[in-house]
């Protein structure tokens, strides 16, 4: 196929035939959305995350409504990293889609290891998620401290070729600070924001709506703390940075690239509208006629303040 | 069986009514969906409102392949379906589907069991089916409105109540050994409450009658991706409501 050349973008290496990215999560592993999207002209499908043994996930409800927003604790249920690699990765072949692995590990070593694993043809990028509010092992620690943060990001580096995004967990004092240390430890690019922590409560039964107490909040609510930090972060830092937080429309997508985000990424608006990010594109396309732009790069950072 | 292809179809309301104390019955337009809609299968809706972010899983009532059109049923229990109830014939809805697996609808003697708005999918059911009797329950005669839509559809009904008000008084499983002993169904199909579906499948086991079962779960996509709607099947996989689902054999998720 053919893609508009003007949404065409390059991340760290990575041909991309538009800027527009799915979050890890909310795409399944991308096959799951092939009957509204075309696969190929998404900048990459960042799959759900994976862990070094298949996950049952968190027991309970998992899932609440919120205003304008949902919280999850679903707990990287996922098939691990073998099942993925011998099944699902052979049977996305056929998308011809920017397959980038989201791995979450337990130990610095969990993400070497995941990463030397996964440096194979059909494996566009890695992400590590270093953010996970739902899980009681390791996630959090390694996303809130930036000494573990890079530690993890070298463990990767150090057994793969392949780009290697970390993801930014928002539930932190200082979020430029964690950036610019994963960056120095040789991140290849930051993804961010990572989901809000948050709870809801019902108050007939006066017990926690979801079943690990608390979860991650997503969604429209959570655009304005996304988009200001995406903006602190891409000041700070010389390496891509993919944007993310409630992204649900090609306005929203070209605040973020104008905040300095390289590339945007979707989540929560797929469970809502499952070819949202084909909406995004053709948005963003007559975007640049209207403003009579080139190429959307020329987006990027371009906020005038 | 070829999966049919999964669609936003943008509908238009040609009904919708209050049909029982809190439950609604909205009828639209959706000729592909019409065509396509399998009974056991459901839609998700998007209601349009402040602050609503979601769409709502309704299992599909009834299709109407030569009119093309759609029914559901909803229960008000929140923001979301409270909306629901001003949308107006002529209104414009987003309904993405049709979504998961449906009930065996081949030949054979089918009972169908169900309580509540279990009885909505179901429903859809009887109008396909051939030969089927229905068990209907609910706690009085003003929940069991139900009885008009399966009349025509079904060649006996059996009703309980909790209360007495009409048909048998007790719970509807109780009816069940007696009805499942004389031996003329093929198959027994249930949607309801937990229980419900959990009894009149081990009841259908110990008589050695087949038994599908419909669950509900909550839910943010319905297409496999958010991993919300997770059950336990009895040989310990995991399993999705929305993709696996919403109709499983009762041996697959009931111990």
């Amino acid at each position: 196929m053919t893609y508009d050349p003007r949404l065409a973008v390059d991340i760290c290496g990575i041909h991309m035939n538009t800027p527009i990215i799915t979050a890890s999560g909310t795409f399944g592993f991308g096959e799951e959305f092939a009957d509204f999207v075309d696969l190929e002209r998404l900048g990459g499908v960042m799959v759900k995350g994976t862990t070094l043994l298949p996950r049952r996930g968190n027991e309970g409800v998992r899932i609440a409504e919120t205003p304008a927003g949902m919280l999850n604790c679903i707990g990287l249920e996922n098939p691990g990293a073998e099942v993925f690699l011998k099944e699902t990765l052979p049977r996305l072949k056929k998308y011809n889609m920017n397959v980038i692995v989201n791995i979450s590990g337990s130990t610095t070593e969990d993400y070497g290891t995941l990463a030397e694993m996964l440096d194979v043809d059909g494996v566009a990028a890695i992400e590590l998620n270093v953010s996970c509010p739902n899980v009681k092992e390791g996630g959090i620690v390694f996303g809130t401290d930036p000494v573990a943060a890079s530690a993890v990001v070298r463990a990767a580096k150090a057994h793969t070729k392949k780009p290697v995004i970390l993801k930014l967990s928002p539930n932190v004092t200082d979020i430029v600070m964690m950036a610019k240390a994963v960056e120095e430890a040789g991140a290849d690019a930051v993804s961010l924001i990572n989901t809000l922590m948050g709870m809801a409560i019902d108050i007939r039964t006066k017990k926690p709506v979801l079943g690990n107490i608390t979860g991650g909040l997503s969604g429209p609510c959570v655009k304005p703390v996304a988009l200001r930090m995406v903006w602190q972060v891409a000041k700070a830092v010389k390496i891509p940075v993919l944007g993310m937080g409630g992204i649900s429309t090609a306005e929203d997508a070209i605040e973020f690239l104008l905040a300095g985000a390289s590339a945007v990424v979707v989540g929560t608006a797929n469970f809502v509208d499952p070819s949202v990010t084909m909406t995004i594109a053709d948005g963003i396309a007559a975007y640049l006629d209207e403003q009579k732009v080139a190429h959307v790069n020329e987006l990027v950072g371009a906020l005038q303040a | 069986m070829p999966e049919t292809k999964k669609e936003n179809h943008i509908t238009e309301v040609i009904e919708n009514v209050k049909v029982s104390e809190g439950v609604w019955h909205i009828t639209v337009k959706a000729p592909k969906l019409a065509q396509a809609a399998k009974p056991g299968q459901f839609v998700q809706v998007l209601v349009e409102g402040a602050g609503l972010l979601l769409r709502r899983p309704l299992g599909i009532a009834g299709a109407d392949a030569e009119q093309g059109t759609v029914e559901l049923f909803y229960r008000v229990l929140g923001k979301g379906t409270a909306k629901l109830t001003g949308y107006r014939a002529g209104d414009s809805l987003s309904i993405l589907g049709p979504l998961g697996h449906g009930f065996d609808t081949s030949a054979g003697n089918v009972l169908i069991v169900g309580g509540g708005m279990g009885l909505a999918p179901t429903k859809f059911l009887a109008e396909r089916l051939e030969h089927c009797e229905a068990l209907l329950g609910g706690r009085n005669a003003g929940e069991l409105f139900w009885t008009k839509y399966y009349e025509p559809a079904t060649e006996a009904m059996h009703i309980t109540t909790d209360d007495g008000s009409m048909g048998t008084k007790g719970f509807t499983v109780a009816v069940l050994p007696e009805l499942l002993a004389t031996g003329k169904y093929d198959r027994v199909a249930v949607c309801g409450p937990e229980i419900m579906m959990k009894k009149t499948f081990e009841i259908c086991r110990e008589q050695g009658v087949p038994c599908e079962v419909s669950l509900e779960k909550r839910m943010a996509c319905g297409l496999g991706a958010c991993l919300s709607c997770n059950i336990d099947s009895t040989d310990g996989r995991r399993l999705h409501v929305c993709q696996d689902g919403p109709v499983f054999r009762g041996e697959e998720v009931f111990a």
